[in-house]
Parts: C-alpha cells; sequence; structure tokens
C-alpha cells in the first residue's frame, strides 16, 4: 500500500494557488471542497453557473433558502459584493475567458490536456451539465483526482477511453500523488509525493513524465 | 394595458398538444410549480395537453413539479443539460424503458441557444462540445486559430417562469438565484405566462431593478406564495 493524499489533502494543495481576489468555479462534489483551504490572507471570489458570484458558506441546518443554492443544488450563503445574474451572463463569464481558474473532477486526463469527466459510456442516463462549457474560457483549468482509479488503473493517460469533456483543456492536475503541468501536450512533473520514488511514480502514471528543473516535495498538512 | 390575468387554469388554457414548453428553474430555485401542476390538472382532467417538449436544466426530482409532469406521461421528451437529481425516478425510468426522449445539450450552450432565439440570432458558434459525442454533426469552424461548433437558436411556443414581483405591464423582478434561465426563456418564447408572488401597479417597480422588461411578458398571475419544490420533497408530496 502506497501512502497518498487524501481527498481532502488534494483540495487543500490545490487551494494554495488561488490568489487573492481571483475568481473561480468549483466543480460540483469534490472540487466544491478547495474553497475551505483557502490561504489566510486571501479570499477569491466563488462563481456558480447559475448566477450567482462571491457566494459564501453552507447555511446552518434549518436557515436555508431555496432561492439560494449553488449548481450542486445546495444551499448557500452570500458574501458582502455578491451578485446575482441571467444564465446567459454566467456561461458569457465561463466562454468569455473571465475567470481565473476552474477546478473540475476527472475520469481521465491526457497528456494533450484532454480531459474526460461526464460519462463513462452509453449506459443510463447522460446528463452533462456545465462541465463542457467550464473547460473552456478559465485562464487556468486544473483537475483534482486520484492519481489512479479504484482498480488501480491510471487515470492519467496517453489518450483518454471515455468520451470527452473538451479537448486540450486541462493545464495542472492536483493528484493523490503529484502536481503535474501539461506543457506542450506532454505530462510535466512538478512535485511528488517524498516518499515516493519517480519511477513508481511512473509506474502508475498512463504516459511519460518529463521533469523540468528540480522536482519539489508535495507535502501537505495532515488535515 | 393590462396583462394580468385571474387564474391559473387561463394561464395555462394556451398550452396545446405537441408544444414546445420552456419552464424555468434549476433545480427548484425558480421553478414554477403552480402552473405545472395546473399544467398537470388539465391534462388529467381533459387529457390534453401531450406529447409535449419540455426545456429546463433538469428533468425534475422527485414526484412533483416537472417529474410530476413526466409521470402524467404528457411529456414526449426533455431538452435540458443534467437529468439526474436528488430523486430522478420520474425520468429515469420513462427514458431506460424508451418511453422519453432526450436532447443533451451542455448548459451554457442551452442557455445561450435560448437567448439566441430571443434575439433573433439564428445560430451562433461556441467552443463548447467541440471533439466531443455532442458536437456530432454539427458544422465547425475556426476562429483565430481555435474550433468552434455551430448551434443553432432554440425557440418555445410557450414559456411558463416564476418571478418575484411583476408590474400590470409584465415587468419583472426576480428572487437570488432564481432568475437562472428564465430571462431567457421569456424572450425565447411565443408567449410568456409568468406566475409572480406580487403584481404591483406600473411604476411601484423601479425601472432601474426591472430584469425582464414587460415586452417579453404576455400573461401574469399572482401565486402569493408559492411552493418551493425542494420543501415538497422533503415532505414526500407527490402530485
Amino acid at each position: 500500500m502506497i501512502a497518498k493524499l487524501t481527498s481532502t489533502q488534494i483540495a487543500w494543495r490545490a487551494a494554495q494557488d488561488i490568489e487573492d481576489g481571483a475568481y473561480v468555479n468549483l466543480g460540483i462534489g469534490f472540487p466544491e471542497m478547495v474553497a475551505r483551504f483557502q490561504p489566510a490572507g486571501r479570499q477569491a471570489i466563488f462563481h456558480t453557473e447559475n448566477g450567482i458570484l462571491n457566494f459564501g458558506e453552507a447555511p446552518k441546518k434549518g436557515e436555508e433558502d431555496w432561492d439560494l443554492i449553488n449548481a450542486g443544488k445546495k444551499a448557500v450563503t452570500l458574501n458582502p459584493g455578491a451578485a446575482f445574474f441571467h444564465h446567459a451572463d454566467s456561461f458569457a463569464m465561463v466562454r468569455g475567458g473571465h475567470l481565473d481558474v476552474a477546478i473540475l473532477g476527472a475520469y481521465e486526463v491526457a497528456e494533450t490536456g484532454d480531459l474526460a469527466n461526464w460519462s463513462t459510456g452509453p449506459k443510463g442516463v447522460p446528463a452533462v451539465g456545465g462541465a463542457m462549457d467550464l473547460v473552456h474560457g478559465a485562464k487556468r483549468v486544473a483537475v483534482i483526482t486520484d492519481h489512479v482509479t479504484k482498480e488501480g488503473c491510471p487515470k492519467l493517460v496517453k489518450n483518454c477511453s471515455l468520451p470527452l469533456t473538451g479537448v486540450r483543456c486541462v493545464t495542472r492536475i492536483y493528484t493523490s500523488l503529484a502536481v503535474i503541468d501539461i506543457v506542450a501536450l506532454r505530462f510535466v512533473l512538478r512535485e511528488k509525493l517524498p516518499s515516493m520514488s519517480f519511477d513508481e511514480l511512473q509506474s502508475l502514471t498512463g504516459a511519460e513524465l518529463l521533469v523540468d528543473g528540480e522536482i519539489g516535495l508535495l507535502t501537505v498538512p495532515e488535515l | 394595458m393590462d396583462k394580468t390575468i385571474a387564474s391559473l387554469a387561463e394561464a395555462v388554457a394556451i398550452v396545446e398538444n405537441g408544444m414546445t414548453v420552456m419552464i424555468g428553474g434549476f433545480g427548484g430555485a425558480g421553478a414554477p410549480i403552480e402552473l405545472i401542476h395546473e399544467l398537470i390538472d388539465r391534462f388529467r382532467a381533459t387529457g390534453a395537453p401531450h406529447d409535449l417538449i419540455v426545456v429546463n436544466n433538469n428533468a425534475g426530482n422527485g414526484r412533483i413539479g416537472i417529474a410530476a409532469m413526466i409521470d402524467s406521461g404528457m411529456v414526449a421528451k426533455m431538452v435540458c443539460s443534467f437529468p439526474r437529481s436528488s430523486d430522478p425516478r420520474a425520468f429515469t425510468e420513462r427514458y431506460l424503458a424508451g418511453n422519453i426522449g432526450l436532447e443533451l445539450v451542455p448548459q451554457g450552450t442551452l442557455a445561450e441557444r435560448i437567448r439566441a432565439a430571443g434575439a433573433g440570432i439564428p445560430a451562433f458558434y461556441t467552443p463548447t462540445s467541440y471533439g466531443t459525442d455532442l458536437a456530432a454533426g454539427k458544422p465547425v469552424a475556426e476562429f483565430e486559430g481555435r474550433h468552434y461548433v455551430q448551434e443553432r437558436w432554440l425557440k418555445a411556443d410557450v414559456a411558463l417562469i416564476k418571478a418575484e414581483l411583476a408590474d400590470r405591464q409584465g415587468n419583472l423582478t426576480f428572487s437570488k438565484a432564481a432568475r437562472n434561465f428564465s430571462p431567457l426563456m421569456a424572450m425565447a418564447a411565443g408567449r410568456t405566462v409568468v406566475q409572480a408572488r406580487k403584481i404591483v401597479e406600473p411604476g411601484m417597480i423601479d425601472p432601474e431593478m426591472v430584469v425582464t422588461p414587460g415586452i417579453f411578458v404576455d400573461a401574469v398571475v399572482e401565486v402569493a406564495a408559492p411552493a418551493q419544490e425542494e420543501e415538497l420533497i422533503r415532505q414526500g408530496v407527490a402530485r
């Protein structure tokens, strides 16, 4: 069994790269956790597809206002400076390149930056939501994910086998083992767990990891 | 000019068999539950309207609202981005049995297609879905070195939406994130029918605060204490 980061720790690591005042969209589910780990002194402004900028934490139980929800249909609150807008304006913010960062989950990411995160195949009811819009337009499109699937197969691959969400869209991947950038259609290793050798990491990755300068240590608090 | 009408029954009487009906709301926020339930009641009592094409971000939740429309058998097809919810049985069962159609549209493309219809723009290019299964069969063009997919406007015969305030001329405000698709749908439909929590005299809404101008609205009915989808689901209500 290899030591690896928990989901919470991956979210923490991703949060460290969000700058003060950045406009950020977090995908529903796991990526929402990133909001909890903003470094002290920085305040990002969070966008939700259904028409709110600068929403805050969940309200106390019993104090929900169901006209005030996020894209995951969860009740939220507002921060000072919040704004409401309709769906066309909301996606103008997305596609128009106005968001600084989008952080999304993934089934697979290819070394070219292709992302598959909306469909596991033709079975069941297909649902896409805003995923295909979000991968276009944000200045940085980052993915947070386990490094491998539950079965131990690489999620970082040469080519995605699942239906694509977008082509050449991901710029950085935070995994349970490493931080990897996509540069010129290749994986470039930036940080790895100190306990893991490069060869071990490469064996769990479905495409070649390039190294450009020193490999940083991926160290995160216990949380 | 007075666009107010007295009853929900009169409000939904314009919906005919086979029409495309846009329904505002994202999840429960902005869902015009009373208009939807009145339409279901009419279908149950008279057998019409049926074979509706319904446009909404989702495909219903629980046993109320759009889910209840689907349950009743009056919906032939959903046009939506995310036909899943905490309780998606109504759509899922019919879809897997082959008894309801689905046009799956990325959320931002859905919004823009509706906006384009309202603005008289028959087609536009978007980066969304390029290189994916959802772009299959659509024209692609390159602009400044990037690829874009051509999408067409999405029109409707009727829009059913929920507003916070309406004046008698149809100017509307919305409550928080209940706004979502409603201002776009009001523009894109041949006739837009609104349920508002309160109807006021013209001039009572500050023109600076109007979100949807009355030109996009045809009829307004007051529903003073509208039900909220999440509350109905928590109470286990089935229509």
